[in-house]
């Protein structure tokens, strides 16, 4: 064997070894959430984790590790926001794919870009300094940062994603449908309402699980624009704190290895479990829409 | 009738995933002639070319039996050095394919990845490659300017240069007329006929007026099987098959 | 007949709307922002480290702290991603390994930031003993920002033609060779492009260096990678929800936001025009 086919056999076992590193990856992840969160559970009882809406930790003599609210907080502004940037979303996806002028498309294809590009902290802090007394004013509140706050600004964080994942999805319709459908005298409204977007059906609902994805994992926003008060939300205009907010407040103070800092790890591997559940819903849709492809 | 074979396969089957691509084909290639390789589209023939240099094996499914010899060695013996085959065996492909880089740099590449490093031997080697592929003076003053400005003809013809620069014994030519003009394909023939005395050439093309113009010997396959194969003169005039006889008549195809 | 066309007009002015209302929200973030920051962006903000309780003076040292962090970032998501994506374009075959590969790369993308900065804390800070530094945070955002370094490049290798590969391959090339000497130099544009891409968004992110090594103030700049930093994207945050004078310094939090999102389109600029380019090249 030569120095060629020696370098050659390196450079393959290489790039080999890097590739399966996203698989080790993905597992250390979950391997060092799961050693450090499970040990939560040998003072904190499984049931009280996750039913009980009192997260107090620092609880003088009787500190209670319940979840319950921080995962409806979570699951309740991500819904929010999907209210709002669904059809925000799915309605501009249909407008620059299949209505606007090629040149207006690609100027608003940028301005996509560039509303992903916004960093989440920023976003946060326009919560707090434009949208936050913007609610305080209209619904006449004494404080704008709360879950509905959360909501708008999530709602941005995922619109990107959703546009420009269904977009790629209505694209993907093959033309026949729509031509066999003008053949028949079908107005363009009609087709695409009737014949393009049910086509499109399981890549736009893979776009929306993305965005929910984004949305219930984003941190800064709902840190920075909910206001934070563990409680259990009782409508959009209260003050919530999010799973992922409560791994952000509080992992700074907790001292290494209690059953606190635990649990916080507890609370990441049920956030990490819903994102994979999330983003394999979308894989299974993006399967099925990328079959026009082929 | 072939008395110094340079390749020869023995009982060559070949599979992709699970269709048989080439049936039990046992043909030998005589040294320093023109070996033509005719048939009906997806009949083997650009197939069992690229066996011959072992860039079938790039596509993933593909599974080979049998044995072929290059000088009474079988290349996909255990240990062969698959990169030493392709240095003794050049393929130009049906599309001319430069390399988006100089003129100078497309013939320098196989020398380069060789191992040689003397620039002015490189430069001898590019001269001579193009001088021998009547490149030359078209192309000397720009020798540094990009391959892909140049006609497909002249493409091609670098291409030629590019593989014998790296002096290869045997060159595989996978039709490699079918994107020019008549006038470009002239040229490449006359090339074709000229290289003959110094490598073994075999020639696929599905022009059967170019086999019988280029080559000493041709191979008639039909569905992956050799049907029949001979001397040139003797298989256009006399063939023996059936099968080859309704092909260069013209009755398929 | 007139229905349906009305009906028509309606739905598109609908869809039109929604498109219009994006580029509203763009605008109103990035006019605020622009509007209330310019003021005070000048010379002095941007090379001086704040003074008073972070109350008067600039950013110098968030900026440099982002700076190095993206660095630490790149150094080790490039290689690591473009490998991995030479392996899944160049080597890998179809089969459950490449599957697997391919799965955990996708769902790596949407694990949430903040549970990277978890297992940061857990890996470099603590298992690795890297302290919370500009090197666990910059590990911890690589990680990140792997997943798309890894797909941005496989593309790139995709849009190289197959003849390049198979022409140096006839050449007797190795491997290796033909992916070093013919494939990657074609591919690198477009490496570039998602590189600078994603090395934008992690240059914005909070979440994950929270507890892997950013700091609330520091009176030096840091002086070695074990050492804690300010970046820019914290220092928004500090400066809008935890500093003691929050009305007061709050033209010194939009000057920061204004700073943040002009590094960061300036990188995504520099992406677009490379991306611009590249394609003028390839349909020529």
């Amino acid at each position: 064997m030569n120095i060629r086919n020696i370098t050659d056999k390196f450079f393959h076992y290489f790039f080999l070894v890097s590739g399966v590193s996203a698989i080790g990856i993905l597992f250390a992840i979950f391997v060092m959430l799961a050693m450090n969160g499970l040990q939560t559970f040998t003072d904190v009882s499984i049931s009280q984790f996750f039913l009980s809406t009192r997260w107090n930790p620092s609880a003088f003599g009787e500190p209670s590790y319940g979840i319950l609210s921080l995962v409806v907080s979570s699951i309740m502004v991500t819904l929010g926001a999907m209210v709002i940037a669904v059809p925000l979303g799915i309605g501009t996806a249909a407008y620059l794919s299949e209505i606007a002028p090629p040149f207006l498309r690609e100027t608003l294809k940028p301005v996509v870009e560039i509303l992903a590009g916004i960093p989440s902290v920023v976003v946060g802090f326009f919560g707090i300094v434009f949208l936050g007394p913007l609610i305080a004013d209209v619904f006449n509140l004494t404080s704008g940062l709360n879950a509905l706050n959360g909501s708008i600004l999530l709602a941005i964080m995922a619109l990107p994603t959703i546009v420009s994942v269904s977009e790629d999805a209505i694209r993907s319709v093959p033309k026949d449908f729509k031509e066999a459908s003008y053949a028949l005298g079908v107005n363009r409204w009609l087709t695409l309402v009737k014949i393009t977007l049910p086509a499109a059906s399981s890549g736009i609902v893979a776009a929306v699980m993305l965005g929910i994805g984004r949305a219930i994992g984003e941190t800064m926003t709902v840190l920075m624009a909910t206001g934070n008060a563990l409680q259990m939300p009782g409508s959009f205009f209260d003050s919530v704190r999010t799973m992922t907010a409560n791994i952000a407040i509080e992992l700074g103070e907790v001292p290494f290895g209690t059953t606190h800092y635990f649990g916080l790890f507890a609370v990441g591997l049920v956030l990490f479990f819903m994102s994979l559940a999330v983003n394999l819903t979308a894989e299974h849709f993006t399967k099925k829409y990328r079959r026009y492809r082929t | 009738m072939i008395t110094s074979p340079k390749v020869e396969t023995k009982n060559l089957n070949l599979y992709y995933t699970e269709n048989q691509v080439l049936h039990d084909v046992n043909i030998t290639i005589a040294e320093k002639k023109v070996t033509a390789l005719i048939g009906p589209s997806g009949c083997g023939k650009s197939t069992l070319l690229r066996c011959f240099n072992r860039l079938n094996e790039l596509i993933v499914g593909t599974r080979i039996e049998g044995e072929i010899l290059l000088d009474g060695k079988n290349i996909y013996q255990n240990g062969m050095d698959v990169v030493d085959i392709r240095r003794r065996v050049g393929l130009i492909f049906q599309k001319p394919n430069p390399f988006p880089k100089s003129i100078y740099d497309n013939i320098a590449f196989g020398l380069k990845i060789g191992g040689m490093k003397n620039k002015s031997r490189i430069s001898e080697i590019a001269e001579k490659s193009l001088i021998d592929t009547g490149l030359w003076e078209e192309v000397k003053d720009r020798l540094h300017t990009s391959a892909l400005d140049l006609s497909g003809g002249q493409q091609q013809r670098l291409c030629i240069a590019r593989a014998l620069a790296i002096e290869p014994e045997v060159i595989l030519m996978d039709e490699p007329t079918s994107a020019l003009d008549p006038a470009a394909t002239f040229k490449i023939e006359e090339l074709v006929t000229q290289l003959k005395n110094s490598y073994t050439i075999i020639i696929v093309t599905h022009n059967m007026q170019q086999a019988g113009r280029v080559s000493d010997f041709t191979g008639f396959l039909y569905l992956g099987k050799l049907i029949e194969f001979g001397n040139t003169n003797i298989l256009f005039t006399r063939p023996k098959e059936k099968l080859t006889e309704n092909y260069i008549s013209g009755r398929f195809g | 007949m007139k229905i349906k066309q009305l009906q028509q007009y309606i739905g598109f002015g609908i869809l039109a709307a929604c498109a219009l209302f994006v580029v509203i929200i763009l605008f109103v973030i990035l006019y605020d922002i622009a509007a209330q920051g310019l003021g005070v962006i000048s010379w002095s903000f941007l090379t001086e480290a704040p003074r008073a309780g972070m109350t008067e003076g600039g950013i110098l040292p968030a900026i440099i702290g982002t700076f190095f962090v993206t660095i630490i970032t790149a150094a080790f998501s490039v290689p690591l991603g473009v490998s991995a994506a030479i392996y899944l374009s160049e080597y890998a075959q179809e089969g459950l390994l490449t599957r697997w590969i391919r799965a955990s790369i996708r769902n790596l993308a949407g694990v949430p930031s903040i549970v990277y900065g978890l297992f940061g804390v857990a890996l470099f800070v603590r298992a690795l003993s890297f302290g919370t530094s500009i090197l666990s945070a910059g590990l911890t955002l690589g990680l990140l920002t792997l997943p798309w370094i890894i797909t941005t490049a496989e593309e790139a290798f995709r849009t190289v033609p197959r003849s390049y590969r198979d022409g140096a391959l006839a050449l007797g090339a190795t491997n290796w060779q033909t992916i070093w000497r013919n494939v990657l130099p074609y591919a690198f544009p477009g490496i570039l492009t998602g590189a600078i891409l994603g090395i934008s968004r992690a240059a914005g992110e909070t979440a994950p260096i929270l507890f892997t090594g950013v700091a609330f103030f520091l009176p030096q700049l840091p002086g070695s990678l074990l050492d804690q930093f300010m970046a820019l994207p914290y220092h928004l945050y500090i400066m809008s929800t935890q500093h003691h004078a929050i009305e007061a310094v709050r033209p010194l939090a939009y000057g920061t936001a204004l700073v943040l999102i002009v590094l960061v389109f300036f990188l995504n600029l520099t992406a677009i025009i490379i991306r611009y380019r590249l394609r003028k090249k390839y349909t020529r």
